[in-house]
């Protein structure tokens, strides 16, 4: 591959063979968008819909846990749905709602345009979604039969269409996870589809990281940059670094499942630990993957809600990055209880310890923000209270397992359950929700309905606390992970049938939030440009946001520039609206939302929904490569692959503006410089 | 918008009294006494007392960060909220405080390194089996645990009988996948892993039978994979153990027993099951791994200590699970080695009656 692809796009004649799609709406722009506002509401829309899939997956678990016995879903079933929703819960709600943030937010923050690369960043989005749906589709075609010839109920020979799909824990343990132990397909659906998810994260990783370290606005120093885009670029170098990990052990576990090698097989010399390694090299980073992002939110809708800035802003922007940095000497705490020698047990056990210290830090520095400010109790404010809340009870539970003789009792039991849920749920999905009531009227130009959002957070709150409070005595007294019966006679069944209530509890506030955000999108009250008095240069644009962001290129002096542009601080070092405040709002959003010149964008393409149809249907050709049309099926995605490939690089540049395609240097004096749409180099 | 005009029922009016009720029916019902068997809080031994000395303490600082700052936060709600009737001074806009910074890292460090200390000296004394005690091995199977006594040969299922007052050591491996050995009124968690050698430190302070389960997410079955320990006198141990070691009981000539002994010579039970003195195969040539069959009823649980249901079964209860277990294993334990055998009601009695004699 010697050409020089560099210089043959830049030389390429303006008329080619292809053209550009060049529709903004209806179904084909949606398609074809390289827009990264649009691409984060596809990647929003649906994580919410996988969201509800992981929801009802864990309604159905609920309900066979609700009492003693159950009989409402078979064994098979039940571990196929604790599997799913987990993988459903993590890798297609949490990470991608995290990337709508990211990608509808991230150019907004830094006053760019766009991200680096847009089409790469339509190519995440596609891979994502075919990763999704390729997991899915386990549900029609996955096959999992009983495994060395065990017998399933009723002589069946393979488990119900429910009880087909990935069935081993999301952790994928070997060897149970192996041909031997998991016989069928139903392991290379979750082998294979988080494999590509893996490939769409990495995708966007190095987008956000080359967005962010080169796109800033002028005079946006890093230590001038929101916090939540400092959470951004931690956790797309926790990705950068964590994924190839994961990779690797994905490869090898398909490498034994499809190909005969033998890298967990005991039998032959394997090691089953070598996975548990692995998994949790890649898994411990992960759980921060998580969590940032929302502790990114809080960290600007906290101060916002308060009138004040945030407190100690370097040290939560440091603690964050130390959580990230720790993240990575932590894995081995998953694996208190498998044998790890003593030594090993303490070091894990101390470097555990150490994570609550940044997270403390975290925590206080909130609490420090909040303190003294005048507290507006809108809906994302109390979901940010409600955030910091269960995120301490998460992480005073998490040092519970640094303790590791108490871990002994603790691990694989309910605790666990009641822990990584106050962390995910109470913490993550409390901040990410804060973050949709925080913008929605940037998103949409319309105002959400407040008495909902306040029943939403009330209802998920009191729901939230029912369903995993009572796991943590649960768990010490007995409640084993994963088991999709209890017995009577362990005396469990009462906080059980509360856990079960609270589920449903959670499930109604989220019907009164898609209530709210369907209603509020067509008929909310108009929202002002700056509903919430903010600080961040997202809100010095009109809302709803305009398709080129911004039509004059921000210059930023200091932290939270869009404030000290409206406040001064009096002798006392209280806040004092300027005089000319207002005139400075309505100014800047006029000029911001009227472009007195055509602003260069990136053109919208077909082929990075090709580049993600093409890899998914390789990855079926890999798990099908036994079967006559399996080869077949892989050549015919590498060439549609490789072709989407080839046509993208022919692509002409957006055709009319073509001699205004410039280079951005950063330099923060330059103000009238069109921001680089490097389509190009991507 | 009136403010009277606003609904009785707001959430935030709601809200906190259902948070207290909450609260209330939580220290309710960790006071309401349940037989919990599983329970790691009912410590029975030095062991698990340990873990439990070590997490009470943790506990009890947990609580005291909680309510510190989860008071904070309401407190700061509370004080600091937008009041519409009274014109306050705008926020004064502190940026931060470096003392606040070193203080809350400071502190936090100190009582981590304050549980640190007890973390890894509790850590050292339970993680390895002293020299002088007695072993067990224990093997992993899907979805049973197996007990190999080194020193007298005894070879046992589902049930680990040990003397009390003695240090114990289990030393575990699997047989197939990754298992989990947890008995919580005893120790903690080990896992079993195939092709390697891991040990669990048991000790029971006095007699008693201490139920445990499969912690480790082992397939299909899972949540069907229990064990019992079962802890006796040193008289009562010993005597057990010359029980075990004596080949199965005989028959009478004649009864329903020996119909059952017939039953289980004819039928497929012997391609997997042992019962010294009746079959004596070559344990390679059976097909899978199973219970040794000898002194069946002398453990009074199967079906991976999951049978017969309830706390204290009677014989009738014993009875009537094994009837359901020997109608139809995989309904009970899917994935089961042991298949739906298309057993008759009176194949199914004469087998009840001869296992109910293996004591």
């Amino acid at each position: 591959m010697a050409i020089d692809l560099t210089t043959e796009t830049v030389e390429r004649p303006a008329t080619t063979v292809y053209r550009r799609p060049r529709l903004t709406t209806g179904f084909w722009a949606w398609i074809t968008t390289a827009d990264h506002k649009k691409i984060g509401i596809l990647y929003g829309y649906t994580a919410f819909a996988f969201f509800i899939a992981g929801g009802v997956e864990a309604l159905l678990l609920r309900l066979q846990l609700a009492g003693p016995d159950g009989a409402f879903l078979s064994a098979a079933e039940y571990n196929g749905l604790f599997t799913t929703h987990a993988v459903t819960m993590i890798f297609l709600f949490v990470m991608p709602i995290s990337a709508a943030f990211f990608n509808y937010l991230l150019p907004l923050m830094i006053g760019a345009r766009d991200v680096a690369f847009p089409r790469m960043n339509a190519v995440s989005y596609w891979i994502f979604l075919f990763g999704g749906l390729f997991i899915y589709s386990s549900l029609l075609f996955a096959t999992s039969p009983a495994p060395l010839g065990g017998n399933l109920p009723g002589g069946a020979t393979d488990a119900s269409m429910l009880g087909s799909i990935p069935n081993s824990g999301w952790f994928i343990y070997a060897p149970n996870s192996g041909a031997e132990y998991s016989p069928g397909t139903s392991i290379d659906y979750a082998a294979l589809g988080l494999q590509m998810l893996g490939i769409a994260s990495l995708i966007s990783a190095v987008n956000f990281i080359v967005t962010i370290l080169n796109m800033r606005a002028p005079g946006m120093r890093l230590l001038r940059m929101p916090v939540f885009v400092w959470m951004t670029l931690v956790v797309a170098l926790l990705l950068l670094f964590s994924l190839p990990i994961i990779a690797i052990a994905l490869f090898m576990l398909t490498f034994d499942r499809q190909f005969g090698t033998l890298f967990f097989v005991p039998e032959a010399g394997g090691d089953p630990i070598l996975w548990q390694h692995l998994f949790w090299l890649f898994g411990h980073p992960e759980v921060y993957i998580l969590i940032l992002p929302a502790m990114g939110i809080v960290s600007e809708t906290l101060p916002v809600f308060s009138k004040k800035p945030l407190f100690g802003y370097p040290a939560v922007v440091f603690a964050g990055a130390a959580i990230a940095f720790l993240g990575f000497g932590v894995w081995a705490h998953h694996m208190f209880s498998s044998g790890i020698p003593t030594v090993a047990q303490a070091a894990f056990g101390l470097s555990t310890m150490t994570i609550a210290i940044p997270t403390g830090i975290k925590i206080f520095n909130w609490l420090g923000t909040v303190w003294g400010g005048r507290v507006k109790l809108a809906t994302p404010m109390l979901f940010s209270l409600g955030f910091v809340a269960l995120f301490v009870i998460g992480g005073l539970s998490g040092v519970t397992h640094a303790v590791v003789p108490s871990d002994w009792q603790q691990t694989d039991t309910y605790y666990i359950v009641a822990h990584f849920h106050y962390v995910l749920f109470g913490g993550a999905i409390f901040g990410l929700f804060a973050g949709i009531y925080y913008w929605f009227p940037k998103l949409t130009g319309r105002m959400y309905n407040e008495a909902l959002g306040k029943w939403h957070f009330w209802l998920m709150f009191i729901g939230m606390n029912l369903t995993f409070g009572p796991m943590h005595w649960l768990g010490l007294q007995g409640m084993v992970r994963r088991t999709w019966v209890y017995p009577e006679e362990a005396g469990l069944g009462v906080w059980n049938m509360v856990a079960t209530v609270g589920a449903f509890v959670i499930a109604v506030s989220v019907l009164v939030f898609m209530l709210n955000w369907s209603y509020s999108k067509r008929r909310g009250r108009p929202a002002p440009d700056d509903p919430w008095d903010a600080r961040t240069l997202e809100w010095t644009i009109p809302s709803p946001s305009p398709e080129y962001n911004f039509a004059v290129e921000p210059v930023v002096t200091s932290l939270d520039d869009f404030w000290h542009r409206k406040y001064d601080e009096d002798a006392e070092g209280r806040a004092v609206r300027k005089e000319e405040a207002d005139e400075y709002v309505a100014d800047i959003i006029y000029t911001n939302g009227h472009p007195d010149h055509e602003i260069h964008l990136p053109a919208p393409s077909y082929f990075p929904f090709f580049v993600g149809l093409g890899i998914m249907i390789i990855f079926y050709g890999i798990m099908y490569h036994t079967r006559p049309w399996g080869i077949p099926l892989i050549v015919a995605g590498a060439v549609v692959t490789i072709g989407a490939f080839v046509a993208w690089g022919s692509e002409p540049l957006e055709e009319i503006h073509e001699e205004e395609h410039g280079t951005h240097d950063d330099d923060p004096h330059e103000e009238e410089t069109e921001p680089a749409m490097s389509e190009g180099d991507a | 918008m009136n403010r009277r005009q606003r609904p009785a029922w707001r959430p935030s009016k709601i809200a906190p009294v259902a948070l207290v009720a909450l609260v209330a029916l939580a220290l309710l019902g960790a006071c309401g006494r349940v037989e919990q068997p599983l329970n790691s809080f009912d410590s029975q031994g030095p062991i698990a007392e340990r873990i439990n000395d070590l997490f009470w303490p943790v506990f009890w600082m947990a609580v005291a960060i909680f309510v510190l700052v989860q008071g904070a936060l309401l407190v700061a709600v509370f004080l600091f909220r937008e009041r519409k009737d009274r014109d306050r001074p705008e926020p004064k806009q502190i940026k931060g405080n470096k003392r606040l910074e070193l203080l809350w890292t400071v502190v936090p460090t100190l009582i981590l390194t304050g549980i640190a200390v007890p973390t890894v000296t509790t850590l050292f004394d339970l993680a390895e089996c002293p020299r002088d005690s007695m072993e067990i091995e224990v093997i992993g199977h899907q979805w049973w645990f197996e007990f190999r006594y080194p020193d007298s040969g005894v070879v046992t299922a589902n049930v680990m009988v040990i003397p009390e007052d003695t240090e114990v050591c289990a030393r575990m491996t699997s047989d197939d996948v990754l298992h989990n050995f947890w008995i919580p009124k005893l120790a903690g968690k080990r896992y079993l892993v195939p092709g390697q050698e891991t040990d669990q430190r048991l000790y029971a302070e006095n007699p008693g039978e201490y139920w445990g389960h499969c912690a480790e997410f082992c397939g299909l079955s899972h949540a069907r994979m229990r064990a019992r320990v079962v802890a006796m006198t040193k008289g009562d141990f010993d005597a057990w153990v010359g029980n075990q070691l004596l080949p199965a009981a005989a028959p009478s000539p004649g009864s329903e027993a020996e119909r059952g002994m017939e039953v289980f010579m004819g039928g497929a039970c012997i391609g997997c099951h042992i019962i010294d003195g009746v079959n004596d195969p070559d344990p390679s040539t059976l097909t899978v791994p199973a219970p040794d069959l000898t002194h069946f009823a002398s453990r009074g649980v199967f079906a991976g200590a999951t049978l017969p249901a309830g706390l204290n079964p009677t014989p009738a209860d014993w009875e009537e699970g094994l009837r359901l277990w020997l109608a139809d294993p995989p309904t009970w334990k899917p994935g089961s080695f042991m298949s739906d055998l298309g057993l008759t009601a009176d194949e199914i009695d004469a087998l009840v009656a001869y296992l109910s004699m293996l004591e």
